[in-house]
């Protein structure tokens, strides 16, 4: 399947291009398109965006490297990402941590087997004072204990 | 004056994210008569009310808006800077969700007085929620004709456009935030050229952060002299002090400077939790960390903070009681900013990750003592080396968590007495210290 955008895709990627002087700073927004699109940023999607934006190859492979909520491999359904930063240390983190490494049996990085969950350490969620937090997809998940956290693993588990 | 609300006047009206009911409640209301002054006016009333950057510098906004070059030919942009990714800050987040037509009114006063007819939101990757909701309201006050071609009759065009990042604290530093609009990796430029002089797109740029940009319609209505007398004589105006770690009631609360820190201690997070005060990280994670002795007479003010040697920051206070070890502390925030150095410059690059190596080497009981001496060391030839602030941002806390809570760090290391360069040389080759 040759990569490419959906039409509406490439209609909202177009109307997005004229909110500035120059192309090339389309890039961002571009790849968050893609990786709504295809899931992930593959090498294939790499180049798709690359002629797309008008940039080389390299320039778009760096960009992806540097940020990191650009998942270069398919995360899993609900992607975990945990904050361990200060306020989140100091509140509990590191037994959501275990949670995860033990019960879910997932280390950093990894994905389950069933594709359901994927576990990323984050730096700083900007969430202190409600600490500490996940973010699955999209929303915060806050103020969390050991209980809350399971709760809304099972949660996730029955919904699937 | 403790009572004043600039930025979160409308936060407990419900709705009040949506035009309709903050209409009702008085936004866009500075509009009428930022359009009947000149630009170079509202500048200069910006200027009397002493408005400080919000971000963490604290520069003089003002005066920052002034340095745009006056005949320039090239357009001129204004960003807003929406990345809050400094450990212990999370109020910016509130005003986008809960009165984002505040922002979008600062943005266009701001803006105004700049003469710039293009501005970019560049909002955090994580904050999704909060951009959906800027998104719907930019998109009333199109439709309402607060933001577009010919606002309000006035003659004045202005585009805001919301630009999403995608996960790089370094995005937060405004040349990193310029160079990721552009579409690159976050790494900082050197300066000069200051944006003001040559940013986005090589044209002028203003910079500012949300909290500072909101507080600009209050000061276009009021005047700046009015602003001024808020606050106290260095620090006038109001921030968002937030307040997370050990404390009873984590939260923000919007408030006048100058207040003494443990008043504010017991009035609004309540008091430590779980034991005294140990420390007090004060404006976010980089800012020095102070003991509890220190604290007795601070006061929430830029100058009281200096007088401490160390800074109000973003005004995110992060609160450690006395069972904090303060070693696993610090491990958080090393990891944190050797995660986050964009590698552009060795000293940060290597700087960082070495000072993170030494944490696990002293909380794993494998470090001497000497290797305290080489942290203070290495921050030492980090700061000030490097295009921004990232290096010091990670140095000033090491330094001050070493030499004020020395016996913290004392507890895992093993008493040893050769030079210090003699340790770094068998770190670097993997010997064992102790032969």
């Amino acid at each position: 399947m040759a990569v490419k955008f959906s039409e509406e895709a490439l209609k909202e990627y177009e109307e997005i291009t004229t909110h500035y002087p120059d192309r090339k700073a389309t890039l961002l927004p571009a790849l968050w398109i893609a990786q709504r699109e295809f899931g992930y940023i593959s090498k294939e999607v790499m180049e798709y965006v690359a002629e797309l934006v008008g940039v080389p190859f390299v320039r778009v492979y760096e960009v992806v490297e540097f940020y990191t909520m650009y998942h270069k491999k398919k995360p899993g359904r609900y992607h975990l990402q945990l904050c361990q930063t200060l306020s989140c240390y100091l509140a509990g983190a590191e037994e959501i941590r275990k949670y995860i490494e033990e019960k879910l049996n997932l280390k950093p990085g990894e994905t389950s087997e069933d594709g359901l969950f994927s576990f990323q350490l984050m730096e700083c969620l900007g969430s202190c004072h409600t600490a500490p937090v996940v973010q699955i997809n999209d929303d915060y998940y806050e103020n969390l204990t050991v209980e809350k956290f399971d709760a809304i693993i099972q949660d996730l588990k029955k919904h699937n | 004056m403790e009572n004043i609300l600039i930025l979160t006047k409308r936060f407990s009206i419900p709705n009040a994210n949506q035009l309709e009911v903050a209409l009702k409640h008085g936004a866009y209301s500075s509009l009428e008569k930022l359009f009947s002054m000149k630009p170079e006016d509202v500048v200069e009333e910006v200027k009397k009310s002493n408005l400080k950057g919000r971000g963490g510098a604290g520069f003089p906004t003002g005066l920052k808006w002034s340095f745009i070059p006056k005949d320039t030919k090239k357009p001129i942009y204004l960003c807003v800077n929406a990345d809050e990714s400094e450990p212990g800050t999370f109020t910016d987040r509130y005003i986008m969700e809960y009165d984002p037509h505040l922002l979008i009114e600062g943005i266009i006063n701001t803006s105004y007085a700049i003469k710039s007819h293009t501005a970019y939101i560049y909002i955090r990757g994580e904050y999704v929620k909060q951009y959906q909701i800027l998104s719907r309201a930019l998109e009333e006050a199109r439709k309402a004709g607060y933001v577009g071609k010919n606002i309000l009759g006035s003659g004045y065009d202005l585009d805001i456009w919301l630009h999403r990042g995608a996960g790089a604290y370094i995005c937060g530093e405004e040349t990193g935030l310029i160079e990721s609009l552009e579409g690159k990796k976050g790494q900082p430029r050197i300066k000069p050229p200051f944006p003001a002089v040559e940013g986005l797109f090589r044209s002028p740029t203003i910079v500012n952060n949300v909290k500072t940009i909101a507080s600009v319609p209050w000061i276009v209505l009021n005047g700046g002299e009015a602003y001024a007398k808020i606050g106290t004589k260095d620090s006038t105006g109001t921030n968002i002090f937030g307040v997370s770690g050990h404390v009873n009631q984590p939260g923000y609360w919007e408030l006048p400077f100058g207040m003494r820190f443990l008043e504010f201690l017991e009035k609004y997070p309540k008091g430590v939790k779980g034991g005294k005060l140990k420390a007090l990280i004060p404006g976010g994670s980089s800012t020095p960390v102070l003991t509890a002795e220190e604290c007795e007479d601070l006061y929430l003010s830029y100058e009281s903070m200096l007088a401490h040697k160390t800074f109000l920051g973003t005004g995110g206070m992060i609160v450690m009681n006395e069972h904090t070890d303060m070693v696993k502390a610090l491990k958080t925030l090393t990891r944190f900013y050797s995660e986050e150095s964009c590698g552009q410059c060795t000293p940060c690059r290597e700087g960082t990750s070495w000072l993170d190596r030494l944490l696990d080497r002293i909380l794993n009981r494998e470090a001497t003592t000497k290797e305290l001496d080489l942290l203070i060391e290495i921050s030492d030839n980090m700061e000030g080396k490097t295009i921004c602030a990232l290096a010091a941002a990670c140095a000033m806390p090491v330094r001050s968590f070493v030499t004020k809570f020395r016996s913290d760090f004392e507890k895992y290391v093993k008493p040893i007495s050769i030079p210090v360069h003699k340790v770094a040389e068998k770190i670097i080759q993997k010997e064992p210290i102790a032969s």
